[in-house]
């Protein structure tokens, strides 16, 4: 059946708007990894199954994968029970100055996997002060114990448990109250109803938290190139970039195949967690009242220091041994009042010409991406949520994608697909900035979008309509009425975009040039060059800043939807 | 001219029919509610007449100009209508001020004209020292004044309103009720009132139009809704009508007609042209019944249950009779019956539906 159409042989501003909006999405999202399906199944263009044979057939491949897997298994069953406790601790009881324990708790999720390694590194070592205090130091002279398979386990961990701890506390502030007190009033103890009501009702919850953990850990660059390179223990992204890397671009097609597997396995884990969850119905009715905090009564302080100790512990420790390392003049000098310096961070930020360029470099970059993603994002959430169609749930698959795979396989894609000249245009972005910008867009759309989405979801469709009826036409609308009122959310999607790209390692790890270095870059390079004090140089100034910036959200927290910000309880 | 013409209007959401070839023409000046249950589809009816949905058969014109009809949609922005929509949809990043001037400054009117049109406005809904204010700030009822005010100062051809009393406490309807009722004097536009209130569609609307399963059940003004339902469906909806079998038991006249129900005898009321012989529905009210201990023929119904309502009694009764309906009648206090007893019910007046039912 024909709709009336809208006067006949004339677009308007919003289908102009919608086609090029599908468009965008198609050349950032859906292009990059077609081509790379195609290199790996078909190098060159003609269909051969050599590479995938050669992958097939290489020892090292399968070696890879196997310690990709051990760490990723290994990492999600610490996270899921680390994260798991702290989220049942801070949601169902009565903890004091939550909202400082969740901000430290979720830190490590803002701050750079490789950051946080490396801070590690500086608190384990032989030279690690507070070891030496505890006398627990191993021997001069011997590896760090972090250098193995067990440290990356850790670190992954310390890494994603806040991704399982976010989840599961949605998951437990949906959970109507009633179910709690009805479980409570039939005589079951709080424990009996956190095992037999609370638990499995959060089946969902945890479900979906391992999988992300699980496809996050498959797909980190950061924490294995750190800890697993130095003892030769590869994962399947560092095997990637050692290949890239070591022999060029003529490795690509082998690449490819690898970054093919390394993705159908995140895609594997993704659709684990879908089947998982379609075999039961765990629907439940919902009421808006949040339910009662269990009062832990002279448990409450024991509790309350436990759980800040581990979280100092695993958070601010390391951190404190990065910030001693960037203030000596030389790796393994003690910290005192004397040996106190700032030629760390004069030498990184006004000496050392690489650094100086990925201070700029990552600013400029993480702030146009923040920019361009936020203005998709208001205009592409607008027609998802209020223009919903077949189209438009692919275009939001699509949009998602690029983050939902492992970065290294959207670095792969993005080499093959700008490695040769632009078609009309006749030049190549490849070893230029814009190739980075372009990955940018399309690995952190997702990241500015889904608060766009959240703040349409909470706007009354009506007040668009409102303006329409009083003649206001598309553009219109979208400047005076919609833009107002989803700024806070653009705002907060905007400065999640900032703090994810300018502490990113894995795409500029495969992307960058000479000239287009980025800070992640910058500080891999420096502790490979064993310039252990310049790499925690720059680390301090990129957590000050993530520090600060997610801070200066608590301006304009109020006005945001909750689960927006993830640092904000 | 804002004669509103809706014609042989069908909307389809896939296969699902929201309306079903609906007609109905509101005349200038006129106001109009259209009365139904939930998913009735008056709330399609009221998006394709603003434009927000295309029509999938049909014609919907404002004046001589067709607005939605096959290959024609006008969008809602150029249809200059006013809405007052149930959620109010004012824009909380405006003062109230900001808010009423808005379709103002988008159709280009002159300044100076603007903030008349905008103090005249506000004025008339009495909320000028209210101008400065965010609507955050304001109370249910000031909230839906704004948006009366922003119709107001927009001087529409049309004015719909979406339910706009839904959200509020039982005791701003009626000043709100009165609001409208102002604005459409003062105004004469045309109104179109969605509602699911019966009792407001009959204080506020010169005609209404009662919606089910989306088709229009009957279309005229309050007062014959009610004291002469077109169907069955009708007569039940409005004014918590009963319904009883019975037949003619004599010819009409001057609009009134003997029938015959379950053996009680009674003359009641009935269309001009009824010449139906044989069984008929006939629709009876609380205040047509009355216990009467002297009548040859009653109907003899059982007490279930007396609810007080204050200086009254709603009496629940059964017919004891083979059908076992449920009765609704009013007993004035005191009352000396009690449930279980048997009473002798009569009928003062009534309405012989003239349709089976539309519904089939």
């Amino acid at each position: 059946m024909m709709l009336g159409r809208v006067r006949p042989g004339l677009f308007r501003q919003d289908q102009i708007t919608l086609i090029l909006l599908v468009l965008l999405v198609l050349a950032l999202s859906v292009a990059p990894l077609v081509r790379l399906v195609g290199e790996a199944i078909a190098p060159g263009g003609t269909f051969s199954t050599a590479a995938l044979q050669r992958a097939w057939n290489s020892p090292i491949v399968w070696v890879a994968l196997r310690n990709s897997l051990e760490t990723s298994f290994g990492a999600t069953i610490l996270a899921m029970m680390f994260g798991g406790v702290v989220a049942l601790a801070v949601t169902l009881t009565d903890l004091r100055a939550r909202n400082a324990f969740v901000f430290v708790f979720v830190m490590p999720l803002i701050i750079a996997p490789q950051v946080m390694a490396l801070a590690w590194l500086q608190i384990s070592g032989p030279s690690s002060a507070l070891l030496n205090l505890l006398g627990l130091a191993p021997p001069l002279g011997t590896k760090n114990p972090l250098y193995s398979r067990e440290g990356i386990i850790l670190l992954l961990a310390v890494e994603y448990s806040p991704l399982v701890f976010l989840t599961l506390r949605a998951g437990l502030r949906a959970l109507p109250r009633e179910l709690i007190e009805a479980g409570l009033a039939s005589g079951a103890s709080k424990f009996t109803v956190v095992r037999t009501i609370i638990l499995p009702l959060m089946t969902p919850s945890l479900v979906a938290g391992m999988a992300l953990v699980f496809v996050s850990c498959l797909g980190n660059f950061g924490v294995p190139a750190f800890l697993g390179i130095p003892g030769n223990y590869l994962t399947l992204p560092t095997l990637i970039y050692q290949r890239l890397s070591g022999l060029g671009p003529g490795v690509l097609s082998e690449v490819a195949v690898l970054s093919m597997f390394i993705g159908s396995i995140a895609i594997i884990g993704i659709l684990v967690q879908d089947i998982m969850l379609r075999r039961r119905d765990f629907r439940v009715a919902t009421t808006s009242i949040a339910a009662r905090a269990f009062e832990l009564g002279r448990w409450r302080l024991p509790v309350e220091i436990t759980l800040w100790a581990v979280t100092l512990f695993v958070v601010i420790m390391p951190i404190l041994g990065l910030l001693a390392t960037a203030l000596v003049p030389a790796y393994g000098v003690p910290l005192n009042a004397k040996s106190a310096t700032s030629q760390n961070f004069a030498y990184v930020i006004f000496e050392h010409a690489a650094s100086r360029r990925a201070l700029v470099n990552s600013f400029t970059l993480s702030a146009v991406a923040a920019l361009i993603v936020t203005g998709i994002s208001v205009l592409l959430a607008y027609f998802l949520v209020w223009r919903k169609s077949a189209l438009l749930r692919w275009l939001s698959i699509a949009a998602e994608m690029p983050y939902a795979l492992p970065g290294v396989v959207l670095s792969i894609a993005c080499i093959l697909l700008f490695l040769k000249p632009l078609p009309v245009l006749g030049f190549s972005i490849y070893n230029t900035v814009w190739i980075l910008l372009i990955a940018y867009l399309a690995r952190f759309l997702v990241l500015g979008l889904r608060p766009v989405i959240s703040g349409y979801h909470q706007m009354d469709r009506a007040i668009e309509e409102a303006a329409q009826v009083a003649g206001a036409g598309f553009l219109r609308r979208l400047v005076t009425i919609i833009l107002p009122v989803v700024a806070p959310v653009a705002a907060a999607g905007a400065i999640l975009v900032f703090l994810t790209a300018f502490n990113e390692l894995t795409l500029s790890a495969l992307l960058w040039s000479s000239g287009t270095e980025t800070l992640g870059v910058v500080v891999f390079s420096f502790e490979q060059g064993g310039e252990s004090t310049a790499a925690a140089a720059v680390s301090i100034l990129t957590i000050l800043v993530t520090i600060g910036l997610a801070l200066s959200t608590l301006l304009f927290h109020h006005k945001l939807p909750q689960g927006v910000l993830p640092w904000r309880d | 001219m804002a004669r509103l013409t809706i014609e042989a209007l069908s909307k389809y959401f896939g296969d699902q029919a929201a309306l079903k070839n609906v007609s109905m023409q509101v005349e200038d000046g006129e106001f109009v509610a259209v009365l139904g249950p939930s998913g009735c589809g008056k709330t399609t009816m009221l998006r394709l007449v603003a434009g927000f949905d295309a029509v999938s058969e049909g014609k919907i014109a404002i004046g001589d100009r067709i607005v939605s009809g096959p290959g024609t949609h006008l969008p809602p922005e150029e249809r200059r209508m006013g809405i007052v929509f149930q959620s109010y949809a004012l824009w909380p990043h405006m003062d109230v001020e900001e808010n009423v001037a808005y379709a103002l400054k988008v159709q280009k009117v002159a300044t100076v004209e603007r903030a008349a049109r905008v103090a005249r406005a506000l004025e008339t809904v009495g909320l000028t020292s209210f101008r400065n204010r965010r609507p955050a700030s304001l109370s249910g009822g000031q909230r839906q004044r704004v948006a009366l005010a922003r119709c107001l100062a927009m001087q529409p051809e049309i004015v719909l309103l979406d339910e706009p009393l839904a959200n509020l406490d039982v005791h701003l309807r009626a000043s709100m009720e009165d609001e409208f009722a102002t604005f459409h004097k003062r105004t004469g536009t045309t109104m179109f009132y969605i509602t699911h209130d019966q009792a407001e569609a009959m204080a506020l609307a010169d005609r209404i139009a009662v919606m089910d399963h989306g088709r229009i059940l009957q279309f005229a003004p309050p007062s014959q809704l009610y004291r002469e339902p077109a169907n069955e469906t009708v007569a039940r909806f409005i004014g918590a009508g009963m319904i009883l079998p019975g037949k003619l038991a004599g010819e009409p006249a001057n609009g009134r007609v003997a029938v015959d129900i379950l053996g009680h005898r009674a003359v009641i009321r009935c269309g001009p042209d009824h010449g139906a012989q044989g069984p008929v529905k006939i629709c009876v009210r609380a205040q047509d019944l009355a216990v009467d201990r002297q009548a040859s023929d009653p109907l003899s119904a059982r007490l279930r249950r007396l609810v007080y309502q204050g200086g009254h009694f709603q009496a629940d009764l059964l017919l004891e009779n083979a059908e076992n309906l449920p009765l609704a009648l009013t007993l004035p206090e005191p009352c000396e019956v009690a449930p279980g007893d048997l009473l002798p019910i009569v009928l003062r007046d009534g309405w012989v539906v003239p349709q089976t039912d539309v519904l089939a």
